[in-house]
């Protein structure tokens, strides 16, 4: 009984829902694979599912040091969006559209993507312009993106601010129809379900205490639960990356590990029917199925791997959300918490072979992690298979910095908190 | 309506009635009542309905740990949905309605979701509504249209639309002692501390502060609990030392012991009074803070522990003793613990029925069963209930044999009739500051809880947060806390010494459903489910079932939830784990997090000039915080009408500007000329006094970063002038070398910009109207020449006048003292009269820099460097420059990038910046993007539309014909790409 | 946070901005090591633990200050002025 659909919903319902299998297994690590994936996180999971699925490469294990998934993939807001400004980042991320688009079926997992449109709001003429670039940008390179006027605005969000009369009045904004939220943890759940299926061990409370080396060559890792060897080693820890790296003796990487706080508020009827980003501030956000007010903004600023924020951006971001919602000032906010993020030295991912012979690196994935999962996954995936990148991933390399070929879509350059 | 109000009792004040509506019933309660105890004494017992099932739904307990009472007040036009009411005190007039119900909380259709029975369990949306693979529905369609439903269904209080006028407040306080409850330890913490003459602060979240000493029956000092505590906190309010806040839940534990509150300070009032907010936002900075929060009991988990009726044996005794509320005629109890005898008595006292204390265990304490004598109560050791009874209100249980130990169910049920039943689970104790502050809590065996470590270097703990619920002790650790040191100075107590330490069992599972999270309708089944399927880490538990992640952040259900998952796992509890709470402890209002920012969330800019720009016609546009006039239209003008008249006029007679929003900055000190060499790629020290030069400076990657004049006006001073966007951004990266990288420099820099004021006089007649008004200096082209400064006055007013242009003509920047601006703007405007001088706003401003190929923050993003603006003749190669070492890698000198390139619309239709340029155009299908415009304007000189761009190897395509695609604004049409420069290459009008 | 200004004393953090990872060294202006002067813009050692950084009181005297600061506790073990431990590669 492996297959999830409404029948064996209703099937097992009557047998007291006794017979539902775990969703993936627990095994033990086996002393060799074929390649270890460093991270059960979104990406990590991915990465392993499309090996075994697009590359036949099924004798892999994900180690992950926690729980599945306990890392940016269940901490983020869970917005999907292709809204990029630069060519190389609409390649990557509406190839990775198009994997959400069918992630549900492709998994036999709900990971309830739902495409109900991320709109840009501007607030003044130069900001609608510049808003409008990226638009037409995307337009050209075949994405959805439509200029929406004020009056379109106040009747799709009927609780914002439109009077003109905010400090930041409304001039207009740009929609990407085809962005929307998906359900976090069900990705990271139906991935690890997905490449389980396929024969991926995936090995939770694992933790790589350190590579093992042949020369320069990495040929497996020390764990928590024991030595694993591998004839290639997949790095996907996110926030962790400086950490995981200096095991294997590279030292300096050019990516800060930083805090971003992200809020639920308590459920409420539909009131936000779109994810809404504010230009003015860095407040973004959207309504859960369940109804809360899932919401975020700017970093905190200064290197964490605390998983904790503090509190000045507690008030900013609330501040953000009332200047665009004044209504929203007597809802209530009920749970916040706090993600690491790997912020790259141009605001753009890492995905490449190396830096050491039998090692590969995803990293730098900044605020922008969880929508890239799919993409991210399938491109590393392919690197780690062929030990070369896809043309989709060939301009995330790691040596973009030094040679100057930046893809820095916010234009803020090597200032990590800015991105 | 069976529960009623005791005819005497309770904290309430009696003598005065207050009138309220729920659900549009009028209901009347006095002084002292909770929503939930004036609804409870009028007999009503269902309050809510639960988010999944639409479960009919009761109070389950007294306060900030309610899951289910649940409700919106009406405040005018303003919602506030979701508030517990257990913990909104009445006043006059309060509107209170129900939420998640359709049409009334007695008849809710979507109570339906109840007979989808097992098929709802946990987690079954991540198994269906994915749809068809092929077909109309395909993709995420399906997912959408059943979606759209569930997020109906789903969500509890519905949210207004209409703004929330009520006013929040913020405030700042620093103590050496912050005391967080006010039972008996926290009192006595606060009370030893404020002797000693520390500075504390005393918050209690609910209104009446005592804690625990509210409801119990003990002596402190030879008076009841109540009344010492009420005392003692009178004799704190008089100390100078001593801030007492009511109503305020501390909320956040941040780094630095920076502590966050939240006092509801009107809302238990009909109308706040003059200058009193709603709420106030607390930020308290405290040396040490004590956490005296006290303990939550726990429910049992059995078959219809959710129906109307059953409720936490703490709360019930809470209603009784603090309310003089009755919560129903024939009572029974189920518990694990002694506690719950206390909570049965206390209820017989208050005039109740007590028919059965029901107790898991088949040994008790001496002193139990002598309490269970005095409720009358039969005693019915070694059982359990397994079973309830009634639709939406309870009026019978069964009970049947129990092992404590094995858990196995025995015997015939026998049925009860009562129409309340309390229970109790045991304890856990309120750990989640400690845990928000990054302590790991250690699981306790005896009191089967949670505790918090010892020894933490920021706050301390006291009574019932510690697991230490006896009042001697709780009284004695919180006077340790405070600081005090002779016990002697400890108040007698009487007390029952009844020890609260529970039997291991949480779960009477039997057949049926059985709640776990009241709120999120999680059962012990659904709890199964996830072990089953291999969400056993308690952070898969957490998400897979949704359970305590409702509104009260699972303060019933996180323990209960972890032992059933520890059972099934066949593990011990700490085995599962706990997990980490977070901030906030309960819910807070966003009006206070936002307070005082509340619509003016950044600081407005405005020049020194812009009354008179106001009084003057000027239309105002926002440039980041700065409000700048764009155009000063007349009468009838167009935006376009009046542009192109003012940058026509300037070019042929004169106009002025309001430039006073450049970024300044004073670059003073000896070694100034050698650090503005450094920062700036060209060069400054040969820079004479009494000159300007345009300046351009490089971010470390050797991207463009800013550019500006910078005047020398004495050997050692500089005033730097910034672009309006990055005056901030260029303070702060000049600081940042000179004080962390170059300390050994003798320079100092000074943000002057709101200093001084500034007016740009541009056209052929500028240098006339200057003639006419200057005093002090001549201004002619030898005394002035191009780039030259001279001091003089203008109407006494001092003023600093260095002949730049940005607009391309004979033009002058005219700076003086912020206090003068207007005063000499009017002398300027005045003198400007006879020779035709206008006003030009920056719509004609970015007329004229767009026809002279000027490059601003459009140009500047970040992205580009000197070559592609064209700027390489001003890169030094005779010095080292910030960015100099970095601008000649690969990427920064590849043939292809974009580069600046005029463009001249070639269908006579306006351009706009944020088109795209292609070279083959495709309406439909539109590709090929070689770059976009930045700026556009009609330029009256040229008698066409034209705009400055950035193209993909801009420079080598000057003279072809390509088009602007601009799908957002659905504009097409063909272009020709030119030179940036539209006007006056050579510049000889500026040189004039 | 609260970080201890040597000028200014004890103030909230968000009186301070955030710069930059400390402890780098800038290459003289005059180097032409194109992978020194790429390592100092570029590279970060991003430690999980105590952490030399540079803040600014950017709210409060402007100064630059070098904070030791531990990245999973958040606690700050000490801070100086920059300009007293500014780290410069001096001409040989």
């Amino acid at each position: 009984m492996r297959e999830y659909s409404a029948y064996t919903l209703l099937k097992n319902a009557l047998s007291g829902n006794s017979d539902w299998k775990p969703a993936w297994r627990k095994p033990d690590p086996k002393p060799s694979y074929d390649v270890i994936v460093i991270g059960g996180g979104g990406h990590g999971l991915s990465t392993a599912y499309y090996l075994a699925k697009e590359h036949g490469i099924t004798n892999v294990a994900v180690l992950e040091k926690g729980y599945l998934g306990s890392g940016n993939v269940g901490r983020n807001t869970t917005a999907v969006r292709s809204n990029y400004l630069l060519p190389e980042n609409h390649r990557f991320y509406e190839h990775s559209m198009d994997l959400w688009e069918n992630l549900s079926h492709d998994l036999n997992y709900n990971v309830m993507f739902s495409q109900r449109g991320c709109l840009n709001l501007a607030h003044t003429p130069g900001q609608l312009d510049e808003y409008v670039r990226r638009g037409n940008a995307l337009r050209h390179s075949g994405i959805d993106s439509e200029l929406m006027s004020v009056a379109q605005i106040k009747k799709l969000v009927p609780a914002l601010d439109t009077s003109g009369s905010a400090r930041f009045p409304i001039l207009g904004g740009v929609m990407q129809w085809s962005a929307g939220t998906a359900r976090h943890d069900a990705v990271a759940w139906g991935y690890a379900r997905g490449a389980d299926r396929r024969g991926v061990d995936i090995i939770e409370n694992c933790e790589v205490t350190g590579f093992l080396r042949d020369g320069d060559q990495v040929t497996g890792v020390t764990t928590s639960r024991g030595e694993i060897r591998a004839k290639k080693v997949a790095v996907a820890v996110a926030g962790s990356t400086g950490r995981v790296m200096k095991l294997a003796g590279i030292e300096t990487m050019p990516i800060e590990s930083q805090v971003l706080q992200a809020f639920v508020s308590e459920s409420l009827k539909p009131i936000l029917d779109t994810v809404l980003t504010f230009g003015m501030g860095h407040f973004y956000a959207a309504q859960s199925d369940k109804g809360g007010l899932v919401y975020g903004g700017a970093l905190d600023g200064y290197n964490s791997y605390a998983q904790r924020g503090s509190l000045p951006l507690v008030e900013e971001v609330h501040s953000e959300m009332l200047a665009l919602f004044p209504s929203f000032a007597s809802l209530r906010v009920l749970r916040s918490w706090g993600g690491l993020c790997d912020m790259s030295m141009d605001g753009s991912p890492i995905i490449t072979t190396g830096p050491l012979p039998g090692m590969y690196l995803n990293a730098g994935w900044c605020y922008g992690g969880f929508k890239a999962t799919p993409a991210s996954g399938w491109c590393f995936a392919w690197t780690i298979a062929k030990d070369e990148p896809h043309a989709l991933n060939a301009p995330f390399t790691l040596d973009r910095f030094q040679r100057g070929i930046l893809i820095d879509d916010k234009g803020q350059g090597a200032t990590p908190n800015l991105h | 309506m069976s529960p009623r109000r005791a005819t005497s009792g309770g904290l309430i004040d009696r003598s005065r009635s207050i009138r309220f509506s729920f659900d549009g019933q009028e209901f009347t309660g006095h002084p002292g009542d909770t929503l939930a105890s004036a609804l409870l004494a009028n007999g009503v017992t269902l309050l809510g309905r639960s988010f999944k099932c639409h479960r009919p739904r009761g109070l389950l307990a007294a306060g900030v740990d309610e899951p289910n009472a649940l409700v919106t007040i009406l405040r005018g036009e303003a919602r506030e949905p979701n508030i517990q009411g257990t913990m909104l005190e009445i006043y006059d007039g309060l509107k209170v309605v129900s939420q998640n119900r359709f049409p009334s909380l007695g008849l809710d259709v979507g109570a339906i979701n109840q007979l989808g029975g097992k098929v709802l369990g946990a987690g079954f949306y991540y198994k269906t509504f994915m749809g068809p693979v092929i077909g109309p529905l395909k993709g995420t369609r399906f997912w959408m249209f059943s979606e759209h439903f569930i997020r109906r269904a789903a969500g509890l209080g519905k949210a207004g639309t209409a703004a929330d006028p009520s006013r929040y407040e913020r405030m700042n306080a620093f103590c050496d002692l912050l005391v967080v409850g006010s039972g008996p330890a926290g009192l006595m913490a606060a009370k030893a501390a404020g002797e000693i003459g520390k500075r504390i602060i005393l918050a209690e979240q609910d209104a009446r502060f005592g804690g625990s000493a509210n409801w119990s029956d003990e002596t402190i000092d030879g008076q009841p609990a109540s009344d010492w505590a009420a005392a003692t906190v009178r004799e704190l309010a008089r100390m100078p030392n001593v801030r007492v806040l009511p109503r305020t839940s501390v909320w956040g534990y941040y780094d630095g012991n920076t502590i966050a509150a939240l006092e509801r300070v009107t809302d238990h009032k009909p109308s706040p009074r003059r200058g009193e907010p709603r709420q106030r936002h607390w930020t308290i900075r405290a040396g040490t803070v004590v956490l005296a929060t006290g303990a939550f009991e726990r429910p049992l988990v059995f078959p219809g522990n959710d129906r109307p009726g059953v409720m936490l044996a703490n709360a019930a005794e809470r209603y009784a003793a603090e309310y003089g509320v009755m919560p129903g005629e024939k009572i029974a109890v189920l518990t694990n613990n002694d506690g719950a005898y206390r909570s049965a008595l206390a209820l017989r006292e208050a005039g109740c029925q007590v028919v059965a204390i029901i107790d898991v265990r088949a040994e008790i304490s001496e002193t139990a069963r002598a309490i269970a004598v005095r409720t009358g109560a039969e005693i019915l050791t070694g059982r359990a209930v397994t079973a309830t009874e009634g639709g939406k209100k309870l009026h019978c249980i069964k009970v049947q044999a129990f092992d404590a130990a094995t858990g196995q169910i025995s015997g015939d049920p026998r049925s009860i009739d009562v129409d309340c039943l309390l229970m109790s689970g045991g304890w856990s104790p309120v750990i989640n500051l400690a845990s928000q502050a990054g302590a790991k809590a250690e699981w306790n065996e005896r009191l089967q809880a949670f505790l918090p470590p010892k020894d933490t270097d920021g706050w301390v703990g006291a009574g019932g947060f510690n697991g230490t619920f006896s009042l001697d002790a709780a009284l004695s650790e919180g006077f340790a806390a405070g600081g005090g040191t002779d016990t002697g100075l400890l108040p007698a107590t009487s007390s029952d010494d009844l020890d609260i330490a529970p039997a291991p069992v949480f779960e009477i599972a039997a057949k049926g459903k059985a709640f776990v999270d009241f709120q999120h309708d999680v059962t012990s089944d659904d709890v199964r489910l996830a072990h089953r399927e291999g969400f056993q880490s308690v952070e898969h538990l957490k998400r897979y079932t949704t359970l305590g992640m409702a509104t009260d952040q699972g303060k019933t259900s996180n323990v209960p939830g972890l032992a059933i998952m520890a059972n099934a796992l066949g593990k011990q509890i700490p085995e599962v784990g706990t997990t980490r709470f977070r901030p906030p402890f309960a819910p807070v209002t966003i009006g206070a997090l936002a307070a005082e920012r509340y619509g003016e969330i950044r600081p407005e800019r405005l020049t020194p000039m812009h009354d008179w720009h106001v009084e003057n016609g000027a239309t105002l546009y926002s440039a980041g915080l700065w409000h700048r006039p764009m155009i000063f239209g007349l009468p009838g003008e167009t935006v376009e009408q009046a542009y192109v008249r003012e940058a026509r006029t300037t070019r042929e007679a004169a106009g002025i500007a309001d430039v006073s929003t450049l970024g300044k900055i004073a670059v003073q000190g000896p070694d100034a000329a050698d650090f503005l060499d450094r920062i700036y790629t060209n060069m400054f020290s040969t820079l004479p006094v009494g000159k300007a030069r345009y300046g351009l400076m490089l971010r470390e990657d050797g991207l463009v970063l800013d550019d500006g004049t910078t005047w020398r006006l004495a050997e050692h001073d500089f005033l730097m002038t910034t672009t309006t966007a990055n005056a901030g951004k260029v303070m702060q990266h000049l600081e940042y070398l000179l004080d962390v990288i170059w300390p050994e420099l003798k320079v100092t820099l000074t943000s002057v910009t709101d200093q001084w004021a500034g007016a740009s006089i541009a056209g052929p007649k500028s240098r006339d109207i200057l003639a006419a008004c200057v005093t002090g200096t001549k201004v002619d082209n030898e005394t002035l020449p191009f780039m030259g400064i001279v001091h003089g006055e203008i109407d006494r007013a001092p003023v600093m006048i260095c002949r730049l242009s940005f607009s391309g003509e004979l033009a002058y920047e005219v700076y003086s003292g912020a206090g003068h601006g207007t005063h000499v703007w009017q002398a300027l405007t005045a003198a400007g009269k006879p020779f035709g001088l206008v006003p030009y706003g920056l719509e004609a401003l970015g007329t004229m820099r767009i026809e002279k190929g000027h490059v601003t923050g459009a140009e500047i993003d970040g992205r580009v460097t000197a070559r592609d603006l064209h700027l390489d003749w001003m890169l030094s190669k005779k010095k080292p420059f910030v960015g100099s070492m970095m601008m000649d890698r690969e990427g920064l000198v590849a043939p292809d990038r974009l580069q600046l390139v005029g463009i001249l619309s070639r269908d006579n239709i306006p351009l706009n910046g944020g088109a795209h340029i292609v070279e083959e155009l495709d309406r439909d299908n539109p590709h090929g993007s070689i770059g976009h415009l930045t700026a556009a304007c009609y330029s009256p000189t040229l008698g066409q539309y034209i705009g400055l761009a950035l193209v993909k190897a801009g420079k080598s395509r000057h003279g072809q014909r390509a088009f602007i695609s601009d799908p957002l604004r659905k504009r097409f049409g063909p272009v020709e790409i030119v030179s940036h420069h539209f006007y006056d290459p050579e510049g000889k009008r500026m040189h004039g | 946070m609260i970080i201890t200004c040597p000028f200014c004393g004890p103030r909230d953090s968000s009186e301070f901005v955030y710069r930059e990872e400390g402890g780098r060294t800038r290459p003289d202006p005059s180097s032409t090591d194109q992978a020194a002067w790429n390592a100092y813009i570029y590279e970060r050692v991003n430690t999980a633990g105590d952490h030399e950084e540079t803040w600014q009181h950017s709210g409060g005297c402007r100064s630059h200050l070098r904070v030791l600061r531990n990245t999973v506790t958040h606690k700050i073990l000490d801070v100086t002025l920059a300009r007293e431990t500014g780290k410069v590669e001096k001409p040989a």
